[in-house]
């Protein structure tokens, strides 16, 4: 029930955000860690399915904040990497600020109406 | 821009270009390997892990979806299905594309004709500021009638009242290409324009070469000896040689360098003429001082403040007061309507952005009438073409019905037929394209308005846009109808065994119905156009015009005495092959005029405004008319005269029978004397001749009266008549070394008659020549398309019709129930067809002559024409279904 509600629950134009911050933190990675590493840090709360996460990787991808190359993984395994293209990083700073001012606004909005 | 960046990427992913579905699946495929693991590891069980990351082929199409873009890729499946429908049906497909491209490059054709002549904007700074100022004349015989020209008089006092309020611009009519010399070189032709300095810096111009006219160069009469030449004449004459600058020429007595080269594009202001050559306006010195030369028009930029109307209320004010000045020189008996409508006339400002000319007044009805019937023969087209398509979607119904069950929705059904329809219509465009390419310059070919019509067929963003929208148009008319028919497939009707043919014949007989509308449309049509060419070139002229060169002469300096004139024609008339020779001041049919009223003495109310023509001795005979009575002039006949004292000289005349009637109740008046009205007096002459009417100013005209007057005194511009034994072209090149010992005296210009009555008619022959060629092309597409119809009936039926054959059906019965079916839509098509074109016949009445549009020859020629063709059509079709073999038809069940 909960797990329902968490997924529906991933804003609109968030998940681009989220992507970007966890390769910016983590480096490089393939879609299974980033999409662990979402749900780890969200307790369990966020989980995607690849129907959401690889699409958006490849719009990522095509919009060139991403680049993605195949590789190895530390237990062997041939993977997909993506990395933060020089683009991506000025993408994540301009977001980031973005989601700030908002949050901002938001927070000072709903304490207002309280 | 980073969206722009995904949808490239999108669009090659379309194209096959992103990452592969294997790539895709190997990276999923880890995924749900990892995640196994990881749920192993928490001991969890796999399904929940499975569950937890979705189906992998959901994932898929949504990693499709986003790899290249849905809706482009069903687009481009369609493309490729729809070319391999098409190639299957070769012949259909190739007739459709065939007979649309030819109605597609007609209307293009068109199209860029009517673009080139009435719609393409000058190339110049703000073309929607410019004016031509211009009045609504009232014609001797009450018609109202646009007119433009005025003399250099006017434009000065015009530009005087506008003052600030509007650049007022001078510019010359072209008139006839001019004799140009260069450096003693031979002669040439060139066309030349006359401007005020101030037009090319009002309409924003910059030179390609050298320098513009400015006002500077417009000021001291016979001051400014310089020209500027267009970049289409310093292309073809000069090669673009930028050395032209610099350059002399002589043009009349004057000599002019060329100081700069207009900007490309800008060919003069009047559509139909590439001017050559610019000059400055007070150039043109006798035309400065001289009222009533009227070969300039005015043009008009009020000022960014002030409106049209506004410029215009200024100059009508001065334009009444001197219609009022006028009026009073008027003869006292002038009827009372005659002077009211006079002073009725208004002068008004006509947009003209995209130029003043004749051409483009004369061509505008032509051309519109002709672009309607273009129209008309597309839409035919378009008929035959949805028919081929709504026969096809009948074929096509279990298909369809078979996508709508594994879950097509509507609209993707209509897009696929679209898409063919579309690729049909890209076919037939790129076709009519090539048709057009070629069919423009031939139908500009056909127009010889006195001089070649020239005109900028250059491919415009009007023509790309027309293009564009009319294979949009074409595609919607021709397959919407089979579009929606398929869409609406229900799986369970369209699955069952037969399929159903009935239910599209209603679409099938009204389209038929329609295009026999069209065709009888424009049959008629086409019928009026030929039948007043024909009338009016078997109109009898009075005067035999085969076989008679003339040649037009004008004095090199001022006048010359009538004995240069007449030693030239005793020359000319010994060059062999020329039979006989005349001087006249000009020939009929040359566009010039002259009117004089001509009073009976003893009758004082017996006078009519006649016309005048001066000629030699012998011109009769030339040009065979023939004497009723009398006699021919002699050389020592003198024309009625006054000088300027007011001392009349008697002379002699001869009339036309038109004459006779008009004064004398056709009374034999050889012996009678009558006098002509000069301005300084009525000087008498006596009749000494009758011949018979002939034609004067122009064909279709009534037969007018007419007095020949001795030709004589000095003179500076004449025509010399000669009749060859052989044909006239053979014998032009003698005459031309003839000339040329001549020609220190005269500047000549040698021309078949023939050529000239033919211009006459030029604009009839276009519009008899297109329109015909366009009813051939609609009875020809009607008729293929009858016949696609009934054979595809005949197929379709052959089962029922061989059933009935077996049961003892006659010939006959079968051929009358195959093509009965068709008889009501031809017959409706008829109807339609004939009320439109009675309706369309009294609205062009003008362009028509001596042509009834409800005689019955005129209304039973399209009939007649299209039962043939229909006939011709439902034949093959006929024969097929006769032919049909009943065991043959029953075994295949």
């Amino acid at each position: 029930m909960a797990n329902r509600e968490s997924k529906a629950d991933v804003l609109q134009g968030t998940l681009d955000l989220m992507v970007l911050q966890t390769l910016e933190t983590m480096g490089p990675q393939h879609g299974y860690a980033i999409a662990a590493r979402l749900e780890q840090v969200s307790g369990g709360a966020l989980q995607l399915n690849m129907g959401t996460l690889y699409p958006g990787l490849m719009r990522l991808e095509q919009r060139g904040l991403l680049k993605g190359s195949w590789g190895v993984t530390e237990s062997n395994r041939k993977a997909r990497f993506y990395a933060l293209t020089a683009a991506g990083r000025r993408e994540l700073a301009k977001e980031k600020q973005a989601w700030d001012r908002m949050t901002t606004i938001m927070q000072a909005l709903l304490r207002g109406d309280a | 821009m980073r969206v722009l960046r995904e949808w490239m990427h999108r669009l090659l992913g379309t194209l096959r270009r992103g990452r592969s579905d294997a790539d895709l699946q190997e990276e999923l495929r880890l995924h749900m390997e990892l995640a196994a693991e990881e749920a192993k590891r928490r001991g969890e069980p796999v399904r929940a892990a499975r569950l937890h990351s979705g189906g992998a082929v959901q994932a898929m199409d949504a990693i499709r979806d986003q790899r290249g873009w849905p809706w482009l890729q069903s687009v481009f499946s369609d493309v490729v299905f729809a070319f391999r429908q098409l190639s299957k049906h070769r012949t259909a497909t190739a007739a459709a594309v065939l007979s649309l491209g030819l109605a597609v490059g007609a209307t293009t054709a068109a199209f860029r004709l009517v673009n080139a002549v009435l719609w393409r904007t000058l190339p110049v700074a703000e073309p929607e500021r410019l004016f031509v100022l211009g009045w609504n004349a009232v014609t001797s015989q009450g018609e109202t009638e646009y007119r433009d020209e005025l003399d250099y008089i006017t434009f000065r006092r015009y530009a005087a009242i506008a003052g600030r309020q509007a650049e007022l611009m001078v510019i010359g009519m072209t008139g006839r290409a001019q004799v140009i010399e260069f450096d003693s070189g031979p002669t040439e032709r060139a066309i030349r324009q006359y401007l005020s300095g101030n037009v090319f810096p009002a309409l924003g111009l910059q030179p390609s070469l050298g320098r513009l006219l400015t006002r500077s160069d417009d000021v001291t009469p016979g001051g400014h000896p310089v020209a500027v030449i267009s970049d289409n004449y310093w292309t073809r004459r000069f090669a673009r040689d930028p050395g032209v600058i610099g350059k002399t020429f002589r043009l009349g007595p004057q000599s002019f360098e060329i100081v700069g080269v207009a900007p490309r594009g800008f060919t003069g202001t009047e559509p139909g003429r590439l001017t050559d050559v610019f000059i400055p306006a007070t150039m043109n010195v006798r035309a400065l001082e001289s009222p009533g030369w009227s070969w300039f028009r005015v043009w008009v930029q009020p000022r960014r403040d002030v409106s049209a109307e506004q410029v215009r209320q200024a100059l009508q004010a001065d334009f009444v007061r001197e219609h009022q000045e006028q009026a009073k020189s008027f003869p006292a008996d002038t009827p009372k309507e005659r002077i009211a409508a006079y002073l009725g006339e208004q002068l008004f400002l006509a947009p003209a952005g995209a130029g003043a000319s004749a051409p483009q007044r004369n061509l505008r009805r032509p051309l519109l009438i002709l672009s309607a019937l273009v129209v008309l023969v597309l839409l035919v087209a378009c008929a035959n073409v949805a028919n081929l398509l709504t026969a096809q979607a009948v074929a096509r119904t279990r298909e369809m019905a078979l996508r709508v069950s594994i879950g097509a929705g509507r609209w993707r059904l209509i897009q696929l037929v679209l898409v063919e329809s579309l690729l049909l219509a890209i076919c037939a465009s790129a076709a009519g394209a090539v048709f057009a390419w070629w069919a423009a310059p031939f139908v500009v070919s056909l127009v010889d308005l006195g001089e070649p019509l020239e005109l900028v067929l250059d491919t415009d963003w009007r023509t790309l846009a027309f293009g564009l929208a009319l294979t949009m148009t074409v595609t919607v008319l021709f397959g919407l109808a089979p579009a929606i028919r398929s869409s609406s497939v229900t799986p369970l009707g369209g699955l069952k065994e037969r399929v159903d043919g009935y239910s599209h014949r209603r679409v099938t007989r009204t389209l038929v119905g329609a295009q026999m509308t069209f065709c009888v449309f424009v049959l008629f049509v086409a019928g009026l156009f030929v039948a007043t060419f024909s009338n009016l070139t078997n109109r009898p002229l009075g005067f035999d015009h085969e076989r008679v060169l003339l040649v037009d002469a004008q004095a090199t300096q001022g006048d010359k005495p009538m004995t240069v004139w007449l030693d030239t024609a005793t020359r000319l008339g010994a060059v062999t092959g020329v039979e006989s020779v005349a001087l006249a001041n000009w020939v009929p049919l040359s566009q010039n005029r002259w009117t004089s009223v001509v009073r009976v003495p003893s009758r004082p109310d017996a006078q009519n405004p006649t016309l005048v023509f001066a000629v030699s001795p012998g011109y009769f005979e030339t040009m065979r008319v023939s004497m009723v009575a009398g006699r021919d002039f002699r050389t020592n006949d003198v024309a009625p005269r006054v000088d300027q004292n007011k001392q009349t000289t008697p002379g002699v005349g001869i009339v036309n029978e038109a004459f006779a009637r008009a004064l004398f109740n056709g009374e034999n008046p050889v012996g009678k004397t009558v006098t002509l009205s000069d301005s300084n007096g009525n000087p008498p002459f006596e009749i000494v001749g009758l011949v018979r009417d002939s034609a004067y100013y122009e064909v279709r005209e009534p037969r007018r009266p007419i007095v020949y007057l001795p030709i004589e005194a000095v003179r500076q511009v004449g025509t010399f008549v000669l009749r060859t034994t052989g044909e006239p072209v053979a014998v032009a090149p003698a005459i031309r070394v003839a000339l040329s010992q001549v020609r220190s005296q005269f500047r000549t210009d040698v021309t078949p008659y023939s050529a000239m009555v033919a211009r006459q008619m030029v604009l009839e022959r276009l519009l008899a020549i297109l329109s015909a060629f366009f009813a051939a092309i609609a009875l020809l597409l009607a008729g293929i398309g009858l016949y696609g119809v009934l054979n595809y009936a005949v197929i379709q039926r052959r089962h029922e019709i061989g059933v009935r054959m077996a049961l003892g059906a006659r010939a006959v019965h079968v051929v009358r129930r195959v093509t009965t079916e068709m008889l009501g839509p031809i017959g409706v098509g008829c109807v339609l067809g004939l009320a439109g074109g009675l309706a369309f016949g009294r609205l062009i009445e003008k362009v028509l002559f001596e042509v009834k549009a409800t005689d019955p020859s005129t209304i039973a020629t399209p009939l007649l024409t299209l039962a043939l063709a229909a006939a011709l059509a439902a034949l093959p079709p006929a024969v097929r279904a006769v032919r049909i073999d009943p065991a043959q038809t029953l075994r295949s069940e």
